[in-house]
């Protein structure tokens, strides 16, 4: 349905002329944003989540365990496992495909693709995205992209190998390893069509908000999350476009001999023909997008922790406008600190300055998002739900994860911990962690708006997260000590230095705690799964929040509020605020919606 | 027939309960609202004691890794550079770790402390100003700092020169292992290129036969390197990426097919006097108790260990990324000499392998070497 349907609705102020819906049109090719959006989910994060999360913990097990025999890796490796033991492709193909699914299947697409599509109209107040039709289409080529992917494991000579980078030479050819043949052609077609599908939905989101607010929402009215979701879809449009041509390049160098990325490679007793091309060149092009994905998974889950957490805190977020300044600076110096994965990669060392520059500078805002969350739970009345804790434990590794930034954000100090295990638990903390608390906080919270109202169970809610927040910290503490030892990433075994044997008791404490928390994982599948149809029906505010979304009712109706849209009169943050007699605003209530006129004597606060 | 009938019956017994369920679910909309999955009281007094629980497990947790996992770190840093590294990295730690205590236990007790009760009123508090300079100024000055001195060693470290008679080394990486050049008598490496790889007659780096500077190079599988003097590294691969990770040296560069990188250091401390370090010594004794154990139960690769610096790949390259390495070996310049006059050159090897073409030119040198060689026993 088009912008300009909706005006003609909303003049007649009726909407009660329903189409006859079909199973097709409701639940397949639904052009309904709530429906897609939980079309995300289902694919992105239970699917594909669960087969990035399953394939790190049988790494995990290779890692502590080295060259011992597992039924389950015979069960689900198949010839990659010989009588159970891990092959030394295959646990490179497993890293591999565990980075793509879950940095940009489930973060970018099951995250953003999820709440952006569920909250952009409601929480401004709209009737649907701009275009239903495009959202529709996005979704459908992430959904053909999963399945390429996932595809792509099933090829003879295994699935891309090349580490979730894929850089070129290594993924470029095919007798560099065998994953870099057909593997690597689904996994760059598979990318193509789900960097077609992010670009389709980014421009919805931009333009929604830009144009479809609801009368009185004015920018600086908008809920943190939107802020956060419109500034991640112009930084995806930014930055997407070069991944794809990275890719097309990769493509054409691998199909056509071209020579972009290659230059004077002998393999296999023989000389390659490619002249003139630089691997550095891709590498370039690779972090143009690949840095400012970091906030594409991150800034949507800080988006979700700002709101869940005002609400929960039952009290403004603190310092909203420089929430939104921290937003826009970090968008903006996202896409100019991609350099400092390259510090060792051969660039010129003055680069490497200016870039060391620019990413201390990101710590800044950064710090500022950071002080500003503890300070929302000062003197608050926190009400601990589920969702609340998730925001809590993802200010906590977003602190942890981004401390442990500044050592490898100066290039004289990465020298010695780049590509190391140290890494590893640096962005596993920061933007892996961090983003799924974001992605299960906004779960919890907007579960009702999901499901007519139903609720998710509170208990299994807090026995997911007290058993995944102890084994995060567990997992990728101790890891940073692996890496500082100066064990390398993506090895498949450390056997081969005697130097590193005695952390192998610390790779089985990891691997421990990982498969706990892969278990805990399962306890939220269960809730989730088992909410959608038999989760209690709660109120239908039942956090008592103030934003538009809560305003529709539960019933899902295409269009989402029956009658008029609610017009809005003030900010999104009347948590608590009183008369100067200490009376809330409305006898009996710690909050003021958003579409509820300012009351007598009452000063706006927009702060 | 019977299996069929079964099918039947299960297939509509499942219509049925689904059906059931249909009018449950019918019967229960428009009931009134259930608040039980909204935490209550009692929810927010637990988790606010196990946030504050939780708070003591980062220290915990924090405490517990440097207690039994520092001794894991590498030992000193055996390069000229590498204390200065250190240094800053510990400054660096120091930093993280006030803000991290600091930040976390605000964090956690503020959940702790303000958990709510029913009746209880936040504080309306949207914006402060001051409070918001301080925590924007604080980091920009400490990262200032930072910032200074790691671009003062970085551009020291990356500064590669020809000062102070630097010792040239190539270092040449493929699937999956690491050949060093060193430049021979003349310290200048010859032209190279892989169209030039003759493998018949045994030029595997593609060295250019007809550059002088090329006959003298030597070609080695392990990387002697005299302690107190500057070597200046040129990587080169000949396939894919890879990186040449020297940890002890606090080193690393990655190699890139079809140009040359570059990496200079000084290293300070020979293998010898670095296996007597007492950290090092500790670190052999505790790795071969394991070792031993292990060769009790029998498992392969448990031989007892001798510390060597070592040059892994740290840049995934494929199947046996995991197993590629070559010792370095540190020695005193007089023990280098040695070492190095009993290498072959690239031009001895070259004809090595073609048989008895002519006579090598270096005959004189080489029974010079034996004769030494001899003299020392």
């Amino acid at each position: 349905m088009s912008a300009v349907a909706h005006e003609h609705v909303d003049a007649h102020d009726d909407h009660g002329h329903h189409h006859k819906e079909t199973f097709i049109t409701k639940y397949i090719f639904s052009q309904d944003h709530k429906m897609i959006a939980k079309q995300y989910f289902i694919t992105g994060v239970l699917v594909m989540g669960f087969i990035g999360i399953a394939m790190s913990l049988l790494f995990r097990m290779q890692l502590a365990w080295p060259g011992e025999s597992f039924a389950i890796f015979e069960t689900f490796l198949g010839k990659w496992a010989p009588e159970g033991v891990m092959d030394a492709d295959v646990y490179l193909a497993l890293i591999t495909m565990h980075g793509t699914i879950m940095v940009f299947f489930v973060l970018t697409a099951g995250l953003s693709g999820t709440f952006s599509n569920l909250l952009i109209p409601l929480q401004i107040g709209a009737r649907d995205m701009a275009s239903g039709f495009l959202n529709m289409v996005s979704y459908w080529l992430f959904f053909l992209s999963s399945v390429l992917m996932v595809i792509s494991l099933f090829v003879e000579a295994g699935p891309a190998a090349a580490g979730w980078t894929i850089y070129p030479p290594l993924s470029a050819l095919p007798m560099a390893q065998p994953g870099s043949g057909m593997g690597m052609t689904l996994w760059l077609l598979s990318m193509t069509i789900f960097i077609a599908s992010s670009l389709l939905g980014s421009l919805n989101y931009i333009v929604t908000v830009l144009n479809l607010r609801t009368k009185g929402m004015s920018m600086t009215r908008l809920p943190l999350t939107i802020w956060a979701f419109f500034v991640t879809a112009v930084i995806g449009v930014i930055s997407f476009p070069v991944l794809l041509s990275a890719g097309l390049l990769l493509l054409m160098d691998r199909s056509f001999g071209t020579s972009f990325f290659l230059s004077d490679i002998f393999i296999q007793g023989e000389v390659l023909h490619y002249q003139g091309g630089s691997p550095v060149l891709y590498e370039h092009l690779f972090w143009f997008l690949g840095h400012p994905e970091v906030y594409i998974v991150l800034l949507p889950a800080l988006g979700i922790t700002s709101e869940v957490m005002a609400t929960n805190a039952r009290k403004p977020i603190f310092g909203y406008r420089a929430m939104v300044a921290s937003i826009l600076a970090i968008a903006f110096l996202s896409t100019i600190v991609w350099g400092h994965h390259m510090f060792i990669s051969g660039m010129n060392p003055f680069l490497g300055s200016v870039f060391t520059f620019t990413t201390l500078l990101i710590a800044i805002p950064s710090a500022v998002k950071a002080f500003n969350y503890i300070t929302t739970l000062w003197k608050g009345n926190l009400q601990l739900n589920p969702g609340m804790l998730f925001s809590i434990g993802l200010v906590s590794t977003f602190i942890s994860g981004g401390l442990t930034g500044i050592i490898l954000g100066d290039s004289t100090l990465d020298i010695n911990v780049h590509d190391t295990y140290f890494v590893v638990a640096h962005f596993h903390l920061v933007m892996g962690i961090s983003a799924l608390y974001g992605l299960f906080a906004g779960a919890y919270h907007w579960f009702p708006k999901m499901f007519q109202g139903r609720m998710m169970n509170k208990n299994l809610g807090y026995i997911h997260f007290w058993i995944t927040a102890v084994c995060a910290y567990g997992i990728f503490f101790p890891m940073h000590f692996v890496g500082m030892a100066g064990v390398p990433r993506r090895y498949y075994e450390n056997t081969a230095f005697p130097m590193f044997d005695e952390l192998t008791n610390v790779q089985v404490l990891m691997t421990v705690f990982a498969l706990i928390a892969g278990l805990a994982q399962l306890v939220f599948v269960y809730n989730f799964i088992y909410s959608i149809f038999y989760g209690k029906r709660g109120p239908q505010n039942p956090w008592s929040s103030t934003t538009l979304e809560w305003t529709a009712p539960q019933e899902h109706i295409h269009g989402n509020w029956p009658g008029k849209i609610p017009e809005v009169h003030r900010w999104a943050y009347d948590y608590s605020k009183t008369y100067e007699n200490g009376e809330y605003i409305i006898p009996g209530q710690d909050f003021v919606p958003q579409h509820i006129p300012l009351q007598e004597n009452e000063e706006e606060l927009n702060h | 027939m019977t299996t069929l009938l079964i099918l039947t019956v299960l297939v509509l017994v499942a219509i049925a309960i689904w059906q059931i369920g249909k009018i449950f679910e019918l019967s229960q909309m428009g009931k009134e609202m259930s608040t039980a999955e909204i935490a209550d009281d009692s929810d927010n007094q637990n988790n606010g004691y196990l946030l504050f629980g939780f708070l003591i497990f980062i220290y915990g947790i924090t405490i517990f890794s440097f207690a039994k996992y520092s001794k894991v770190l590498l030992p000193v840093a055996a390069s000229e550079h590498g204390p200065d590294y250190d240094t800053l990295m510990w400054v660096s730690f120091a930093v993280i770790f006030v803000v991290q205590t600091l930040t976390q236990a605000l964090l956690h007790y503020f959940g702790y402390k303000y958990r709510g009760k029913k009746g209880k009123k936040a504080l309306f508090y949207a914006d402060n100003d001051r409070l918001e300079f301080i925590w924007t100024i604080i980091p920009v000055i400490v990262l200032a700092g930072l910032i200074i001195s790691g671009l003062y060693y970085w551009t020291e470290i990356m500064d590669v020169n020809e000062e102070d008679d630097p010792l040239i080394v190539e270092l040449y990486a493929q699937q999956f292992n690491w050949t060093a050049r060193y430049g021979g008598q003349d310290n200048v490496l010859g032209d190279a290129s892989v169209r030039l790889i003759d493998i018949n007659r045994a030029n595997v780096l593609g060295l250019d036969e007809s550059d002088p500077n090329a006959s003298d190079d030597v070609i080695v599988k392990e990387l002697y390197l005299p302690v107190g003097r500057k070597v200046n590294f040129y990587m080169r691969s000949q396939d894919v990426l890879h990186s040449a990770y020297m940890p002890h040296f606090r080193a690393q560069m990655n190699c890139v097919p079809g140009m040359i990188t570059q990496f200079s250091f000084t290293p300070t401390i020979t293998t010898e006097e670095m296996r007597l370090n007492p950290d090092v010594v500790d670190k052999v004794k505790r790795t071969n108790q394991l070792r031993a154990q292990w060769a009790a139960e029998g498992r392969p690769n448990s031989d007892p260990w001798e510390f060597d610096y070592v040059l892994l790949c740290n840049k995934i390259c494929g199947k046996s990324h995991y197993n590629m390495q070559m010792k370095i070996i540190v020695v005193t310049e007089d023990e280098y000499n040695d070492w190095m006059a009993e290498q072959k050159t690239f031009t001895q090897t070259l004809l090595a392998a073609n048989g008895s073409e002519s006579i090598p030119p270096n005959e004189d040198k080489q029974e010079l070497t034996e004769i030494v060689a001899v003299n020392q026993q």
